[in-house]
């Protein structure tokens, strides 16, 4: 394997893991204003994601970075063309983020309500727009012979990637409400359960839709090299969501947590698996797509990374673990609150 | 204005705000953790109060510094993708390196600290602590090794158009590295010395909790005193550096419009006339610019300008010179005010007396908290405004990095988003800063926690 799939592999990899662990404290934040109805209880909810939703999203500074360094012509095409949805996107990261630490720093509900509903809007609209984000990058996006984006913004939004939205949007919310009903004690924890199973079939249809949907879009099912298999994986995605939703009946809420975060990492598996060689698809011509070897930085740059990336991420991974351990207590509503 | 202008304003804008809490993160995270192990070596529970306090304005502005940072890693694609693809392979290494070695390092052990209270001993508590400030400084140090590559390009080669990695050895020895790594680390130390110091002042003058701020007072003191000093040498290191490697914007700074062999003079103040390529008066010291340049062949700003045409071909290489000039004057001064401060506090300590009865240094003490922003602020403006018309300097034009697909109007709207938003979190920054800072030790915060009888019923 060369070194540019090697960093195809590990921007996947960052990526799982972006989706995996912020995906379920969007969720979180998603269901604050219904799952906690009073102030203490939100505190609460809060609480459940307050040591690790900062490390959370380090994955996608560090995804981002990755793509940079080895691929900077994706980089560049990317954000410079996904440019009004990204600020967006921007918007409700600092948002959420600041939502969080100030919230609880002021008695006054009328503070507490707007930073709650920042947190509420801070993590919806990431969760919407990764999937938006998604279903363009498969499908493609009008790109020139120079990579240079040449769409517009209303480009971007079509039905399917509204699909591809609302499927992210459900399963992060379905990932959260489930997250939280490990995580939580009492009425909140039931509110929680509560909502995994309104939210657990329309999670896995909106799921197995965008799947369907890609079918008539994308190069999923028939792809040169790989033939169906991004296409099945994708549909295995939607079958983990249906095990999440079976699993809850049984209150096996562990499993059901690993069976939203095993859909997230098929997803992801998937799209990437779609990609691959290719980073970036032209609707325009496909001797305009991005691919790894056109976008990527030189070889001597993609050597340097890896040696720095196969040294850190061993211990970036032990003690990020050690804090899931640390803090793998329930949270209550009675003991004292930072959030 | 053009989508270029906007796109730098934007730059400007998102930097210099990202800027105002970062220099604080650093310093205070190293602050609080020297604060949290003398609790841990004496086991007196007032440095462990001191530490919380001190930490809970550490957390207000940390959050900023952390969300305000997020668009740093966006916008140079958003907005300067010529540029991201001109050098991505160069730069973006160690903003990859910087999240993965830094970002996942300070984000989970501050984690760890606000909820460890309990949970850890108090050992490794503090431990968590001097983790966030090592991984803060090393932040520090990847994003200047991209800033550095930017001021003073090393390690690469050009091919095909575009700039291309060879060494990372000499990315990372790249020499103006090595003089504004220690300046910007110096610099942040000196921040959080002047807050700590500041606020202090604030409570000795009203003489509340009078033992716990005059043992904060006598830290910063210190912090500050022996960084201040430091940054004064290191800077002059600099200087000498930036005569050397970019001439062109040494010779803006000191406004030095045709070459100077001898003993030159040192310009204290000037006005400036660039258009006419000269300055309209200037009041000089006889003989100190040699001194301060390490040189006694200073080039001018007109021969700098005829060179660089011959060199990089036709157009003008000739920085905005009265804000080069003047923002160079303001960060020294900055500087030369906290020095004299933070020493007078020193000799202060050093005979003993009470810091408590100096009302009137005191007094100064609290505004002077401003100080540390400023010379960040215009250090900054110096350093990226003298370096124009370039944005690699010598490889690309800061007008050839900009992304050629985004349109006026969409930069515009993102630039106004951005400010507007930033103007409201400033406000709710200041807001909670005040009154924390004013709240004072005692309360842990100001809302009462909910009873615990209460709390089981709910």
């Amino acid at each position: 394997m060369d070194l540019n799939t090697l960093w195809f592999i590990l921007i996947c990899v960052l990526f799982i893991g972006y989706f995996f662990l912020e995906g379920f404290d969007y969720g979180v934040g998603i269901l604050l204003p219904f799952v906690g109805k009073t102030d203490v209880e939100r505190r609460a909810v809060i609480q459940t994601i307050g040591p690790v939703w900062d490390a959370n999203e380090v994955w996608l500074l560090t995804a981002g970075g990755a793509i940079f360094a080895a691929f900077p012509q994706w980089y560049a095409t990317m954000f410079s063309g996904f440019y009004l949805a990204l600020f967006v996107m921007l918007v409700g990261l600092i948002a959420r983020g600041v939502a969080f630490e100030f919230r609880s720093k002021d008695e006054r509900p009328g503070w507490r309500g707007m930073f709650d509903w920042l947190i509420f809007f801070g993590s919806l609209v990431p969760a919407l727009l990764w999937g938006v984000a998604i279903a363009n990058i498969v499908e493609g996006v009008p790109i020139d012979a120079h990579m240079n984006y040449v769409g517009g913004f209303f480009n971007l939004l079509n039905p399917y990637a509204l699909v591809g939205g609302l499927a992210t949007l459900l399963v992060f919310t379905l990932h959260g409400a489930v997250y939280l009903t490990m995580k939580s004690e009492d009425e909140i924890r039931e509110r929680a359960r509560r909502a995994s199973y309104k939210i657990g079939w329309a999670a896995a249809g909106m799921a197995i839709l965008f799947v369907a949907y890609s079918a008539l879009r994308t190069d999923m099912f028939d792809k040169p090299g790989v033939g169906m298999l991004p296409g099945i994986v994708a549909i295995l995605a939607g079958l983990s969501l249906v095990a999440t939703r079976l699993f809850l009946d049984r209150r096996r809420e562990g499993w059901s947590f690993i069976s939203t975060g095993v859909a997230i990492l098929l997803v992801v598996a998937s799209v990437f698996l779609t990609l691959f060689p290719r980073v970036m698809v032209s609707s325009l011509n496909p001797k305009w797509d991005l691919t790894v070897y056109n976008a990527s930085s030189n070889p001597y740059s993609l050597h340097v990374m890896t040696i720095v990336a196969f040294t850190a991420l061993p211990i970036v991974l032990a003690y990020l673990a050690w804090t899931y351990w640390i803090f793998r207590k329930r949270t209550s509503i009675k003991q004292v609150m930072h959030y | 204005m053009d989508a270029l202008a906007l796109a730098r304003l934007q730059f400007a804008v998102t930097t210099i705000y990202h800027f105002l809490f970062v220099p604080l993160t650093i310093g205070l995270a190293l602050t609080v953790a020297i604060m949290e192990t003398i609790y841990v070596r004496t086991k007196n529970p007032a440095f462990k109060t001191m530490a919380q306090y001190w930490g809970r304005l550490f957390l207000i502005n940390f959050a900023v510094g952390v969300v305000t940072g997020i668009i740093q890693e966006f916008q140079f694609g958003m907005n300067w993708s010529s540029y991201s693809r001109f050098v991505g392979d160069v730069f973006g290494a160690p903003l990859a390196i910087e999240a993965l070695l830094a970002f996942f390092l300070e984000s989970t052990f501050i984690g760890v600290w606000i909820f460890g209270w309990d949970r850890l001993r108090p050992a490794a508590h503090a431990l968590a602590m001097w983790l966030v400030a090592f991984g803060t400084s090393v932040s520090a140090f990847w994003i200047l090794t991209a800033n550095s590559f930017m001021q003073e390009p090393t390690g690469y080669a050009i091919v095909h158009g575009r700039a291309e990695m060879t060494s990372f050895g000499a990315l990372l020895g790249n020499p103006q590295l090595w003089v504004e790594f220690p300046h910007v680390l110096l610099a942040a130390f000196t921040t959080a010395a002047f807050f700590v110091a500041g606020i202090s002042a604030y409570f000795l003058l009203r003489r509340r909790n009078v033992e716990m701020f005059r043992s904060s007072m006598k830290i910063a003191l210190t912090i500050g005193a022996i960084a201040s000093l430091l940054i004064a040498l290191n800077g002059d290191a600099q200087a000498k550096h930036v005569v050397q490697a970019q001439p062109m914007k040494m010779a803006a700074a000191e406004a030095v419009w045709n070459t100077r062999n001898g003993s030159a003079p040192w310009t204290v103040i000037a006005g400036i006339d660039q258009a006419a390529g000269k300055n309209t008066f200037a009041l000089q010291i006889p003989g100190v610019l040699g001194f301060l340049s390490g040189t006694n062949h200073f080039l001018g700003i007109n021969q700098l300008q005829k060179q660089d045409v011959q060199k990089y071909g036709p157009g003008n290489y000739v920085p905005p010179v009265a804000v080069t000039f003047w923002s160079f004057r303001i960060m020294v001064l900055a500087g030369g005010l906290m020095i004299l401060l933070a020493w007078y506090g020193i000799y202060l300590m050093a005979r003993r007396r009470a810091l408590e009865g100096r009302r009137r240094y005191l007094g100064l003490l609290l505004p002077a908290l401003g100080l540390p922003y400023v010379a960040n602020t215009f250090g900054w403006i110096m350093t990226e405004i003298g370096r124009q018309p370039w944005v690699v300097y010598g490889l690309q034009k800061t007008l050839q990095g900009v992304s050629n697909t985004v349109s006026t109007g969409e930069v515009a709207t993102t630039l106004i988003g951005f400010t507007v938003i930033f103007g409201l979190i400033a406000a709710a920054d200041v807001y909670l800063m005040v009154r924390y800072a004013k709240a004072g030790p005692e309360s842990h915060e100001p809302s009462p926690e909910v009873p615990l009888e209460t709390a089981a019923v709910l």
